[in-house]
């Protein structure tokens, strides 16, 4: 489903950073990859170059076998499949909960209203917040917020979901309720990449766990073997420090 | 303990009605002085003068245009009608809308001679210019957007074509005064637009739109800037979520940034258009007759500057105020969504 192969990516606004120094792995048709590592260790760079938010500087991405650093590539058909999580929500503020999840359907997906509505409804119902449709996202909670996050992008019917510290920004009593929808989402079979700091998370639905430190990938595993004996000293150090 | 609390209250209030008096006679000192003045230099005022500078009623004169005599006057009021009998015939001039009529019958017609009169009412000099001033801004400030929102965009672009295009133009413009902007409009650019014109047969475009033109491209600069700003203010976020859910760059600038970039527009591009309505007084010198030569004109014919010239400034006043108003109600409306 996913390819990459080789990638980099340096910054060089306000000063040189190297965020990703040759990243390689693949992620199969109904994987949920779970990412790992301190701060400033590129997970955010890779995730968001897995759709193209930051363009790689070289190598090769392979998004359901569309090469997406291929200049030729539509990347706004490819985006429409993949979708998106962001830590601080990003919902449009000046759009009802129903508005968010229908514009993008009809605009990018070409959708008639009447097929966006139901499907935004059934959605709504889907993350548990169908009472609020009609509301605006800042008169939700965060833990609301990401759920409509949620909703909006699985209306694009993406083949893969992107989540950056979906939980992150919230209040501890709402980070269930977010990580609910996602372990849903991730029984049903969807393919999902997820930078997390939630080891809970990680250890019960993780396929595969992949820990990043100084933009390259460090150690791949399955949940099991991160969490019972990590073999790299600097895994184990973050381990340490965030178990 | 409540009767101490009570007489605080009354010396609070006591206390305000005396500086609001205090502004009362302030304002009263202004105009009294101002009045003592022009008393003291024989300035007479004659501010029942102003009023037909806004109406007045006209007499139209209906006039014959042949030679010959009155041979009667048939019916009365609306159906009134002169019939004037010459060698060649007679011709019958209808007096529907005279409210006098001032032949009789027999009398000898020339041509031109006034056979009835009418009054109709018609907007003076001042209500014209204030017409044309509303009329000028309204076009510049329409335009004013196209160009501006167009400049803003342009602005953040990544292609340096056009950004620089835009930040030229808007640092070009901004850097000159407006009134030798409207003379380059007026002078070099009418004038040779015009002259080409009319090399290729075509008529002359008037002096008005070239003043538009400056207006409009003087304003568009400044709400290029307030667009920029706009946009800019809004969180990066926004666009990447529009972008991640496949829309295109345009598509989210029109759905997501701009709708929200818009109210926080809306107040400096008010400020802006008020101050579009007072820099119009300018197009007084190329020959455009808004408000400001209007007035000067007014004087030249009432010899009474004084009044006039206050006349004018709440003019001015009313319609920038009409303005902040209008915007202010849009204002609460975008806010209430
Ligand atoms: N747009 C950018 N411009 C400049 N430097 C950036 C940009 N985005 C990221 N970086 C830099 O690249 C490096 C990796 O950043 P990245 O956000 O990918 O880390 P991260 O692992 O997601 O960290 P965190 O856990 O804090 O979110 C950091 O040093 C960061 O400062
Ligand atoms: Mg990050």
């Amino acid at each position: 489903m996913i390819e990459v192969t080789d990638v980099h990516k340096t910054f060089f606004v306000p000063h040189k950073v190297k965020a990703l120094v040759g990243v390689s792995t693949q992620i199969a048709a109904g994987e949920v990859v779970v990412v790992i590592g301190p701060s400033g260790s590129g997970k955010s760079t890779f995730l968001r170059c897995l759709n193209h938010l930051e363009a790689a500087d070289s190598g090769h991405i392979l998004i359901d076998g569309i090469d997406i650093l291929d200049r030729k590539t539509n990347i706004n058909k490819v985006r429409a499949e993949v979708g998106m999580v962001f830590q601080s929500f990003n919902l449009f503020p000046h759009k009802t909960v129903l508005e968010n999840i229908t514009l993008a359907q009809k605009v990018v997906r070409k959708r008639s209203t009447a097929a966006a509505l139901e499907k935004a409804d059934y959605l709504l119902k889907k993350v548990g917040i169908h009472d609020k449709a009609n509301a605006y996202p800042d008169n939700l909670s965060g833990g609301q917020q990401q759920r409509v996050a949620i909703a909006r992008a699985l209306a694009m019917d993406p083949k893969v979901m992107l989540f950056d510290e979906p939980t992150s920004a919230l209040d501890p009593e709402m980070i269930g309720e977010v990580l609910d929808v996602m372990k849903t989402l991730a029984q049903e079979g969807m393919t999902m990449v997820v930078v997390t700091h939630e080891m809970g998370f990680a250890r019960e639905v993780a396929d595969r766990v992949i820990f990043m430190d100084e933009g390259a990938i460090v150690e791949v595993g399955t949940p099991e073997h991160f969490f019972k004996n990590p073999t790299h000293d600097r895994t184990k150090l973050f381990l340490s420090q965030i178990l | 303990m409540d009767f101490l609390a009570k007489i605080e209250e009354l010396r609070y209030r006591s206390a305000y009605f005396l500086w609001v008096g205090v502004f009362f006679i302030g304002v009263f000192a202004v105009i009294g002085t101002l009045y003592y003045a022009t008393a003291k230099i024989d300035y007479s005022w004659h501010w029942f003068d102003v009023p037909k500078y806004f109406v007045n009623q006209e007499r139209i004169d209906i006039k014959a245009d042949m030679e010959g005599v009155v041979e009667a006057i048939n019916g009365k009021g609306k159906n009134a009608v002169v019939i004037v009998k010459s060698d060649d015939g007679s011709k019958s001039y209808p007096m529907a809308q005279a409210e006098e009529i001032w032949v009789y019958k027999g009398d000898f017609i020339a041509p031109g001679k006034v056979l009835g009169v009418y009054h109709k009412w018609q907007p003076g000099i001042l209500l014209q210019g204030m017409w044309l001033t509303l009329k000028v801004s309204m076009y510049a400030i329409v335009f004013g957007i196209l160009i501006g929102m167009l400049g803003g965009i342009a602005r953040i672009s990544k292609n340096p074509a056009l950004k620089w295009s835009a930040i030229t133009y808007v640092e070009i413009v901004r850097g000159s005064p407006l009134l030798v902007q409207i003379f380059i409009w007026y002078f070099v650019l009418a004038t040779l637009v015009n002259q080409l014109l009319l090399r290729y047969g075509f008529s002359e475009i008037d002096a008005l739109y070239y003043g538009v033109a400056a207006l409009a491209t003087f304003t568009g600069a400044y709400v290029t800037e307030i667009v920029r700003a706009g946009i800019q203010s809004i969180h990066r976020g926004q666009t990447e979520a529009a972008r991640s859910l496949g829309m295109t760059g345009p598509q989210a600038m029109f759905y997501i940034i701009l709708p929200q970039a818009m109210r926080r527009i809306l107040p400096p591009l008010a400020g802006q258009f008020i101050s579009l309505i007072k820099d119009s007084s300018l197009l007084g010198m190329i020959a455009i007759r808004e408000l400001t030569k209007a007035t000067r004109e007014a004087i030249t014919i009432s010899l009474s500057p004084y009044e006039f010239w206050f006349t004018c400034a709440i003019l001015y006043l009313v319609l920038t105020f009409t303005l902040s108003m209008v915007v202010q109600y849009m204002e609460r409306k975008m806010a209430i969504q």
